[in-house]
């Protein structure tokens, strides 16, 4: 390690670090605004409100249908887990395992969705989807969102399989191994860690995808993140603190998964592990 | 399984299946089948169709009809200067701050503190932030008070509903994905190299510009491009935190409008197709100038 003594060296770090501190520090005092405003009765023009409450967490439960919205969600964060997992994990082991003519198209295929922010490819997809029907159905969310999911599993996954060696396949193969009983006792157990990792990051990224699921949600398939822009975007019709009431539900559901999440993964894989694949 | 021996060409039978798998084609590639397939109905033929659909003009005329309107309206065509304006600064101001930031945090040894903070308001997402920054940076919010205290200013600064409030929110959202991907850059580059430099006496400044920054370059021109083009299409904090019918009107604003105020998808499909040109466009000039730069290993590994 190289260390720099000079004043001016010292100063820089010090600058740095002021950065630094000034981004967490009003990062922090925002979510803060946000909690402490939830808990509010009367909240004008001082440092604190006047008193706590919890009422607005009631209100709030009954006045969005917070419990509809609540299962909805779950509904499908779970559908597209699964649905990404499956598709994903699949095509991604055959990636890993088979080189073949088309394979880099195939690749750049499954990258483009990442690459290209939701909105852009949401507007077509929702066209499509209205002409279908399938947009404001419960399906039609969950396809939507499946768009950047299933790739990103496949990414994700892609290094997890090249690092099982082939022939642990193979000699499960000679001792008479079907198939079934190869995916289930060799394949399963080796792939675990990895497959937890994707499908959390899945979890997470689907909670928070505003826009896909904002350009094709009905009223029967509004997603948490949906319902919390549509009460934002309708400010003034009901209470502020009834608002920051249902962010921070919003913000309890988020943060639950992704502690459960940084358990398995590295808070950077949640930007780069899928990101970073292009520039080789 | 790859051991397969190649197969004699012969024109029947079995011979076939033998001659695919040579090539790669088997039961495992079949695999792959449901992911690309599903990859096609859902990411392919909705983009064709949008393209399609935009040279189908909902209130008749020529197949151009739909980009004439869009580049003769100013309402219209103004959204991708707006766009523009915030885009290109915030991601510049990402840029510059993740860089000096990300080689002081690569000499930490408990970097993960750090970027579990920093990955919260990914996490969170643009809505949260939205919402949280409106109270906070408000008149009355804790950001204006506390300059107000510290007597920096007189009058609370007005920061939400204008273009610095989607400012603000796209640096908080912006600035953890941009540090993010620099640090993985800088973190994939062998200290060795910058250790040679400082044994033959250069200057931390020296080393900078002289090992790092080329091997860099690259992953820097990566991370303008994604920084970029997520600043790009920012849609709920342009609504909730800007001006929506003035300085912030942004392209993806334009684009929700047509498509579920005026149902007109043909012209909603047309500029998600003007945006992605643009964003195209940007990212095609900042890849190809990287061109110019130091391209080669960046390990330190003899021979």
């Amino acid at each position: 390690m190289i260390r720099d003594t000079t004043l001016g060296s010292k100063l820089w770090a010090a600058a740095i670090w002021f950065l630094v501190g000034f981004f967490v520090i009003n990062l922090f005092a925002m979510i803060a605004t946000v909690v402490t405003s939830s808990f509010a009765t009367r909240w004008l023009g001082t440092w604190l409100p006047v008193a706590f409450t919890t009422r607005w967490y009631s209100s709030a439960w009954s006045e969005f249908q917070l419990w509809d919205i609540l299962m909805v969600t779950f509904q499908v964060i779970a559908a597209v887990v699964i649905i990404s997992g499956t598709l994903g994990i699949t095509a991604a082991y055959a990636l890993a395992r088979r080189d073949f003519p088309g394979k880099r198209l195939l690749v750049l295929l499954f990258l483009l969705p990442l690459l290209i922010p939701p909105i852009t490819f949401g507007i077509p997809l929702a066209t499509v989807l209205y002409q279908t029907g399938l947009a404001g159905t419960f399906w039609g969310v969950v396809a939507a969102n499946l768009v950047p999911t299933v790739p990103f599993v496949i990414l994700v996954m892609i290094p997890f399989i090249e690092q099982i060696d082939p022939k642990i396949e193979a000699a499960a193969r000679v001792f008479g191994a079907s198939t079934f009983k190869l995916f289930i006792h060799v394949l399963l157990p080796l792939l675990l860690p990895g497959m937890l990792a994707a499908l959390l990051l899945v979890l997470v990224r689907t909670i928070a995808m505003f826009e896909l699921t904002f350009l094709v949600a009905g009223p029967t398939s509004t997603t948490l993140v949906v319902a919390l822009y549509y009460a934002v975007f309708a400010a003034g019709v009901r209470a502020v603190q009834s608002i920051d009431a249902m962010a921070v539900i919003y913000m309890v559901t988020t943060l639950v998964w992704l502690i459960i999440a940084l358990r398995f993964v590295n808070p950077t894989q949640i930007v780069t592990r899928a990101k970073q694949q292009p520039a080789h | 399984m790859d051991a397969l021996a190649p197969a004699a060409p012969v024109e029947h039978g079995p011979s076939l299946r033998q001659r695919l798998a040579a090539r790669g084609f088997d039961a495992v590639t079949l695999l792959v089948i449901p992911a690309a397939i599903f990859s096609l109905l859902l990411f392919v033929y909705p983009f064709a169709f949008g393209f399609v659909l935009s040279f189908e003009p909902k209130a008749g005329g020529d197949w151009l009809a739909n980009y004439r309107r869009f580049f003769s309206d100013p309402f219209l065509y103004d959204t991708i200067a707006n766009t523009l304006r915030l885009a290109i600064p915030v991601t510049l101001l990402n840029l510059l701050l993740a860089v000096p930031i990300a080689f002081r945090v690569r000499l930490m040894r408990r970097q993960r503190l750090l970027t579990t903070i920093l990955v919260l308001p990914i996490t969170l997402g643009t809505v949260l932030v939205a919402e949280g920054l409106l109270n906070y940076l408000g008149p009355q919010g804790w950001f204006n008070r506390t300059l107000i205290t510290f007597g920096l200013i007189s009058q609370p600064l007005k920061l939400v509903h204008n273009y610095w409030g989607v400012f603000a929110s796209l640096v908080i959202t912006g600035f953890p994905f941009t540090f993010l991907l620099t640090l993985s850059y800088v973190t994939g580059i062998d200290p060795a190299l910058e250790q040679a430099a400082a044994t033959l006496g250069a200057s931390a400044w020296q080393r900078f510009r002289h090992v790092y920054l080329p091997l860099l370059m690259p992953g820097f021109a990566i991370t303008f491009c994604l920084s970029f083009v997520q600043a790009f299409s920012v849609f709920p904090s342009a609504v909730l935190l800007g001006e929506p019918a003035g300085v912030t009107r942004v392209i993806s604003i334009a684009a929700a409008t047509a498509a579920f105020e005026e149902y007109d998808y043909s012209m909603a499909s047309a500029i998600a197709m003007i945006m992605g040109f643009v964003q195209l466009g940007i990212v095609l000039a900042v890849l190809a100038s990287r061109g110019l730069f130091y391209r080669g290993p960046a390990s330190g590994a003899k021979g």
